[in-house]
């Protein structure tokens, strides 16, 4: 069986928070559409809050600490990444976006991204397309067509339940399909493997 | 193995008395500072060069010039020479000049500058920053080895039966580090030409250093310099000092805390633990630096950063008596007693001169 780890970012901020549950919502459906592809899933979930003075002190030293590392090396040996926020002020949270803003460069290039988020109302749903999907287009992911927003009501109503129900399936389906018929991810190591100084002075000279 | 000091050069408001010192005074500091390193024993000061507020030494073959007249001792260095916006040219004899001035006691390290605005300022575009970096050096490279030079490239307007003047004293290039914090690409250019590479190792852990490191000796070998551990390595560290370790602590936490590059983020006592910043006693800071060789190998060259973050100039000198006095010579033991025979010293223009020499006689 085929082997595939996803890493889940959670912006939320309370406890229990919204943003958790839809994480986990879509990681608990995402492993059932791996396993129906033969892919065996290893899923870790990260929740931001932990690491929120980590972030900040990543952006004002230029290095993470150990830990924020730790969280570093996990999304980039992912095969996969689900990214759910809270949606503040019509957009994705600080915290959220610092954590991307900090990442190493080039560590989501050609990762399937599943974006998600939570919102106090419906009417900013359309923050996942207008914020989320453009930052994660920017970093040259591969973000599945499904969005998925949770607004109140979803968490109520047994009508709605099922709308967001079908969207977390639709979605977890897109992501799954991505990680399974990909090569498993393999980050660059320029460290190990740097360019050879022949090249560099090449590439001077084209 | 070499001790000794760089200087960043900033003018920075003493966050415990508001006090700002002029530009005037700063140079002089830098000045006295350098005089003191040699007072103390130490082997290398390095000055930065920098071509924006709030620092100060944009020129520094010219206080390195002075201090070659004030000094006897002393290897005058540079942390750093800007590689992509400086002329290769005017660094070739610029270089060539203080070596002769100094009778030798002279070597740079390059790097290439982070600071984006400089870089149009000088003509150029900091996107361009390893390209420029590569080229320029290929050029300075050749014109202290090469009597006469034809060249053209992509960043500076063709040289045709050029020839850079002075001529390297005693026909010796200048010893060339190639620094980087973050850059496999200038680990990996130290590693081809055989020069030295230098890790700052004060922004990142050490982790982070030996990786570099560890690149550039793999690269050495790879290149046929000598064995991975023959490989010429600096280091930078920084470091403040009192008798009592609480008192360093207590009286350098004012100037972490507002320090321009990290201040505001983590605590003291997180950037001690996650970067190879020691505030402490002197015997702290010989524990300390004593175990960098256990991450990057034995290496030949140590640079302390002492005055920086609006440390009055008074403080600063006291700290270099300290390292001069209690630390170094405790530490040139200990590293020397480490140190296999084949692992070999920082080059000199004494020492460079004396392989050429025998290689010469050798061949006869």
């Amino acid at each position: 069986m085929k082997e595939r780890t996803l890493a889940v970012i959670s912006a939320g901020l309370s406890q229990p928070s919204s943003t958790r549950l839809l994480a986990d919502q879509l990681a608990a459906a995402t492993r059932g559409e791996l396993e129906r592809r033969g892919v065996r899933p290893a899923i870790e979930l990260v929740e931001l809050r932990e690491y929120a003075h980590d972030v900040v002190n990543a952006m004002l030293t230029g290095f993470p600490s150990a830990g924020l590392g730790q969280v570093f090396d996990l999304v980039a040996g992912a095969d996969g990444v689900i990214a759910v926020t809270p949606i503040f002020n019509a957009s994705y949270s600080g915290l959220f976006k610092s954590f991307f803003d900090v990442l190493e460069d080039n560590t989501l290039v050609d990762k399937p991204v599943l974006v998600a988020a939570s919102g106090g109302t419906a009417r900013h749903s359309l923050a996942l397309e207008h914020a989320l999907r453009p930052m994660f287009t920017y970093l040259r992911a591969v973000v599945v067509p499904t969005a998925v927003f949770a607004a109140p009501e979803d968490w109520g109503d047994g009508s709605a339940q099922e709308g967001l129900a079908r969207r977390v399936a639709r979605a977890a389906g897109e992501l799954a399909t991505l990680v399974a018929q990909r090569e498993p991810a393999r980050p660059a190591d320029p460290f190990e493997e740097p360019t050879p100084f022949e090249q560099l002075l090449a590439d001077g000279r084209s | 193995m070499q001790f000794g000091i760089f200087s960043v050069g900033d003018v920075t408001t003493d966050p415990t008395t508001g006090q700002t010192v002029s530009e005037h005074e700063r140079i002089k500091s830098m000045v006295r500072i350098a005089l003191k390193a040699e007072e103390v024993g130490l082997d290398v000061f390095a000055t930065g060069e920098h071509h924006n507020p709030p620092f100060v030494p944009s020129s520094p073959t010219t206080m390195l010039g002075y201090l070659a007249a004030r000094t006897s001792r002393i290897i005058l260095s540079t942390a750093t020479t800007l590689i992509t916006t400086n002329d290769p040219v005017k660094i070739a004899e610029d270089y060539a000049m203080l070596q002769h001035l100094a009778d030798g006691r002279v070597d740079l390290m390059l790097g290439r500058g982070n600071t984006a605005p400089v870089y149009p300022w000088f003509g150029k575009d900091i996107r361009d920053g390893i390209p420029l970096a590569v080229e320029n050096y290929a050029l300075l490279h050749r014109l202290w080895r090469e009597e006469v030079v034809n060249w053209e490239g992509r960043f500076r307007t063709p040289l045709q039966g050029f020839t850079s003047t002075p001529r390297p004293l005693d026909g010796i290039p200048p010893f060339v580090w190639h620094g980087s914090i973050r850059s496999p690409e200038i680990a990996e250019q130290a590693a081809y030409y055989g020069d030295g590479f230098f890790h700052n190792n004060i922004f990142w852990p050490m982790s982070h250093t030996k990786r570099m490191v560890w690149l550039y000796r793999r690269r050495f070998e790879h290149y046929g310099h000598g064995s991975a551990d023959q490989a010429i390595v600096g280091l930078g560290g920084q470091v403040f000092m009192r008798r009592r370790s609480q008192d360093a602590v207590r009286e350098f936490r004012p100037y972490f805390d507002n320090a321009p590059v990290y201040g505001h983020g983590p605590s003291l006592e997180e950037y001690m633990a996650s970067t190879p910043l020691t505030v402490g006693s002197p015997q702290q800071v010989i524990d300390r630096t004593l175990t960098f060789r256990e991450s990057v190998g034995d290496y030949q060259r140590q640079l302390f950063l002492m005055d920086h973050a609006g440390l009055p100039l008074k403080t600063v000198l006291e700290q270099i008596d300290i390292l001069g006095e209690e630390v170094v010579p405790v530490l040139r033991k200990e590293f020397a007693a480490r140190r296999p025979a084949h692992v070999p010293s920082a080059p000199t223009h004494a020492s460079l001169k004396a392989a050429r020499d025998a290689a010469a006689g050798a061949t006869r």
